[in-house]
């Protein structure tokens, strides 16, 4: 509560402090202490929650599940802040426009930990998204953001059309709107309540990428400005994730209609794997490899919806935190450099060897490997699903897409360390450095020990 | 405490190597090394006395059970003194070359270390996986780096098929962890674990094929050949002595004991494998003409006896298995290192190009003769007590499968001897004429490996009763 509160009046301040601040430094500044205090506001609601979730108006329901993500999202945009703030100020003018932005977008997010009535979720995707159509165009003079900005905005649309279809369904099957009233679980299967939920899926799927509604998303991430792609992979897309997960563990959990949504999503999270791989691994530019990764990444975190347990939501948060802190960190150091290929990267570990060190931890972290947080993100996930018992087919699919995701994150890792090559690279401040060090420093904690975050769940 | 020191001195070494210049990560090397050995060698000391002192448990993720849990039994004394040896060995003869950038090369060198050292003391599933994993890519950057021109492919092509291997024995980890009462990871409880014949039946599979990788057994050995080809020699005497014993212990410490049943199941296929392993490896030894892919081709067909054995599952054969595991691991290096010093010397390493080095290196010669023929297991030699024991337990199993890995032993000694022949004996030409005999650093290093193979061969006992308390 208190982060959506805090998140959504620094918005409209901000965008206050533009007609203002002419200093573009001292906006970003105005930003970053804004984010702090929503931190910080949010962790102070943990003591209310200690005993248990309560719920407001009928319509939010606040529990320490929502409390933990939304710190895990707002520290994460801290850190986005930190390392890419100073990147505001070379897509346009009106920065502080693009720092409210990001709030709104972020009280869209800590909506969509909180709902407890389908209107608020559709809300909550709603002030997740708008942002983001405006964010996707804010390089107003380049052709390809303002494509990726329009073909974002119709599909989003559209998408969010299906999402409100698919609520009319399942408000016609159960007669309310608070989810946790639904009682679709039952023996007999509703075909309206069947509809519906196929048709959230679908809406929720397209929101996160999942394959066969993926294919927005390396255009989008190509042709909106490098920083603003870093965040919608990360940040964003973990908030859809969110929205997901609590909808359908809540809801649509247990008895027969689970048995229904398990296969579809089981199938769409194959596919999501399998292509996302698949793709990544034809990709030349780094940028595009990302887009695909996230997508392949999806897959991954798709797992925690479908496997209804408690390792879901311990999984989900690790895994937003993980994924996002790499992919933070990884972007920030993309945006450093004039050539976005894989080539762009050749002997970075010469020239830079703080950023080509950092990269390699953070695709680690990406990959999976151990001691970095990205391993027991993944393991949460596995864990979640092979408790699950009946996804062990799933599980070995993701495993293998698992090991050929090594070949493009790598590739990036060989490129830096045993190429020759004389990358062009922006001059980096001490205070990049320090943050990356922060977000490297992170990984490795949340590697070694997982528990300092999802010990507080 | 002892145990846990053994995986702390490497790693703090190699962070610190990192950070040095000069000569100063060789020398720190050399220390960590030393020193490396003499706890080992005090951990055996103490595990005839007290073994339970060389157990450790900390408190590391309680909400899933999973504990910092080090141990040393007798397997675990015997593989952290090969690892330490091996290491010490190869610091001894690289000790006066040049490499370039020596700071990595040493920090990675002692990382690999503290990962390897780490995976033989684990008693915790997640443990075991997260060093498993640790001692890899270490590895990985070391053959990337130093290594020859086509490394980058064949390392990556090394790091997929371990890494796709080591998760799907992560996968099995976790089924077994759920399927544990106390929802651990601790090997007590892995073992105590009554599986089902179904589950057994393809778990087996999991962690088989995370081991078979590693080893590496036929069909998964493609990596190996190229791998060990490309990698600078001192890390290829890592991975062929030190670093397959790894699949080997795995079989040994957490398939055998966790699936028996599943393993007993599928013995008769893993045996088949093993054996066509061996024979299809040292046919190809033989037509080689490469120094460096011969004695890979030679080390897959070792190693593919070393897995028969394992699953032949008999006090004899396991006995075999380790302390053939030790001599392998140091009658490997031994050859590594004369590889080593001829590439040093002459820069090539085709055989068609060598000769007559008998005249010109004595000494190289009389080592590269001793250590050839422990390897294909001559009485009185290291080699000779583990493959009798190997082929005794094969025996009792199945005659059959005994006389056809014993055609390894025939084979082994074509290779070899044929080796030992192009290389130092015939003509010589202008360019092994112009090489000069050892330095005494690598006379130091070949005659310890030398010292060992006799004691070993000779007087085996102390050995036998390290490993004979496992089983």
């Amino acid at each position: 509560m208190n982060a959506l509160i805090s998140t959504a009046l620094s918005g409209v301040v901000l965008m206050f402090v533009g007609l203002f601040v002419r200093n573009k430094q001292h906006i970003k500044f105005f930003a970053i202490a804004a984010i702090i205090i929503a931190f910080i506001a949010n962790l102070a609601q943990f003591p209310s929650v200690e005993l248990g979730s309560y719920t407001m108006y009928g319509m939010i329901e606040v529990s320490r599940f929502s409390v933990l993500f939304n710190a895990v999202a707002l520290g994460a945009t801290l850190l986005y802040f930190l390392l890419s703030g100073s990147e505001f100020e070379k897509v346009g003018e009106h920065v502080a426009d693009y720092f409210a932005l990001i709030f709104f977008i972020l009280a869209g997010i800590s909506l969509a930990t909180t709902f407890s009535n389908l209107l608020m979720l559709f809300l909550a995707i709603e002030i997740m998204s708008i942002p983001q159509y405006v964010l996707a165009g804010t390089d107003r003079k380049n052709l390809k953001s303002n494509e990726a900005s329009l073909k974002y905005f119709l599909m989003g649309s559209f998408s969010t059309g299906i999402l409100l279809m698919g609520i009319a369904l399942i408000y016609g099957a159960a007669g309310s709107f608070n989810i946790t009233e639904l009682g679709l679980g039952a023996d007999s299967v509703h075909p309206l309540a069947l509809c519906g939920i196929i048709l959230m899926a679908f809406a929720l799927a397209f929101k996160v990428s999942a394959v066969p509604f993926h294919f927005w998303t390396p255009d989008v991430y190509d042709g909106s400005p490098t920083v603003f792609t870093s965040f919608m992979a990360t940040v964003v897309k973990a908030g859809g994730f969110v929205a997901f997960l609590r909808m359908f563990h809540v809801s649509f959990a247990g008895g027969a209609i689970s048995e229904h949504w398990t296969l579809i999503l089981s199938i769409i999270t194959a596919a999501t794997l399998i292509l996302g791989n698949f793709s990544a691994v034809f990709q030349l530019s780094v940028k595009r490899m990302l887009a695909y990764s996230s997508i392949a990444q999806a897959g991954f975190m798709l797992f925690a919806v479908i496997a209804i347990n408690q390792f879901a939501a311990q999984g989900i948060i690790l895994y937003a935190a993980a994924y996002s802190i790499a992919t933070i960190g990884v972007f920030a150091v993309l945006m450093k450099l004039k050539d976005y290929t894989f080539e762009g990267f050749n002997g970075l570990a010469r020239k830079q060897p703080l950023l080509a060190l950092a990269v390699t931890i953070f695709l680690f972290s990406l990959a999976g490997i151990p001691v970095t947080a990205g391993f027991f993100a993944k393991y949460f996930v596995l864990s979640a699903a092979i408790q699950h018992g009946h996804l062990l087919w799933l599980v070995i699919v993701g495993v293998l897409c698992a090991a050929i995701s090594v070949y493009y994150y790598f590739r990036v890792i060989i490129a830096m360390y045993f190429k020759q090559g004389d990358p062009e690279v922006e001059p980096v401040s001490n205070g990049f450095k320090a943050a990356l060090i922060l977000a490297v420093a992170l990984v490795l904690v949340l590697g070694l020990f997982p528990n300092l975050l999802i010990g507080c769940l | 405490m002892l145990t846990v020191l053994l995986i702390l001195i490497p790693f703090i070494a190699g962070l610190i190597a990192f950070g040095l210049k000069g000569s100063g990560p060789k020398v720190l090397g050399m220390i960590a090394s030393l020193a490396s050995v003499a706890i080992a060698i005090g951990a055996g000391c103490t595990f005839h006395a007290s073994p339970d002192k060389l157990s450790f448990v900390a408190s590391w993720i309680p909400q899933l059970g999973s504990q910092f849990r080090v141990g040393l039994d007798g397997m675990g004394v015997m593989l952290c003194l090969l690892t330490a040896i091996a290491f010490l060995l190869v610091f001894i003869t690289i000790y006066n070359r040049d490499i370039e950038r020596p700071n990595g090369f040493y920090g990675l060198m002692l990382l690999s270390q503290a990962g390897l050292i780490g995976v033989f003391t684990a008693f915790d599933a997640l443990q075991f996986y997260i060093f498993w994993e640790l001692a890899l890519i270490p590895v990985y950057f070391l053959c990337s780096m130093w290594g020859g021109e086509k490394r980058i492919p064949v390392t990556f092509k090394f790091f997929v098929y371990t890494f796709l291997g080591s998760l799907l024995m992560l996968v099995g980890i976790i089924y077994l962890y759920f399927q544990t009462p106390d929802h651990s990871f601790s090997w007590t409880s892995f073992t105590s674990l009554q599986l089902s014949m179904g589950d057994q039946k393809w778990l087996f599979w999991l962690f088989f094929v995370a081991f078979a990788i590693k080893m590496p057994v036929f069909p998964f050995h493609t990596w190996q050949p190229d791998t060990y080809d490309q990698s600078p020699t001192p890390v290829t005497m890592i991975l062929s002595g030190v670093m397959v014993k790894m699949g080997l212990f795995g079989l040994l410490r957490w398939l055998m004991p966790v699936v028996p049943q599943g393993a007993a199941m599928w013995t008769d296929v893993a045996i088949v494998l093993s054996i066509i392993g061996i024979i299809y490896a040292s046919c190809i030894a033989i037509v080689q003409s490469d120094l460096k892919r011969l004695i890979a081709y030679s080390s897959i067909a070792h190693i593919g006896l070393m897995s028969a054995a394992i699953f032949a599952h008999n006090e004899q054969s396991t006995q075999g298995v380790l302390l053939q595991m030790f001599n392998h691991g140091i009658n490997i290096i031994g050859l590594w290192i004369i590889v080593e010093v001829i590439q040093n010397r002459l820069g090539v390493k085709n055989m068609d190009q060598l000769g007559g080095m008998a005249r010109k290196a004595p000494r190289m010669a009389i080592f590269l003769v001793i250590i050839s023929l422990a390897n294909i297991g001559l009485p009185l030699t290291n080699g000779f007590i583990g493959e009798f024991l190997m082929f005794s337990g094969l025996f009792q199993y199945n005659h059959w499968f005994m006389a056809f890995a014993g055609l390894g032993i025939i084979l082994a000694a074509v290779y070899t001897l044929n080796m030992v022949q192009k290389v130092i004996f015939g003509e010589g030409n202008t360019l092994t004429d112009n090489t000069t005999d050892l330095q005494p650093g690598e006379t130091l290093a070949l005659s310890l490996v030398v010292i060992m193979i006799f004691v070993l061969g000779v007087y085996p006992q102390p050995m036998l009763d390290l490993v004979s308390k496992v089983f």
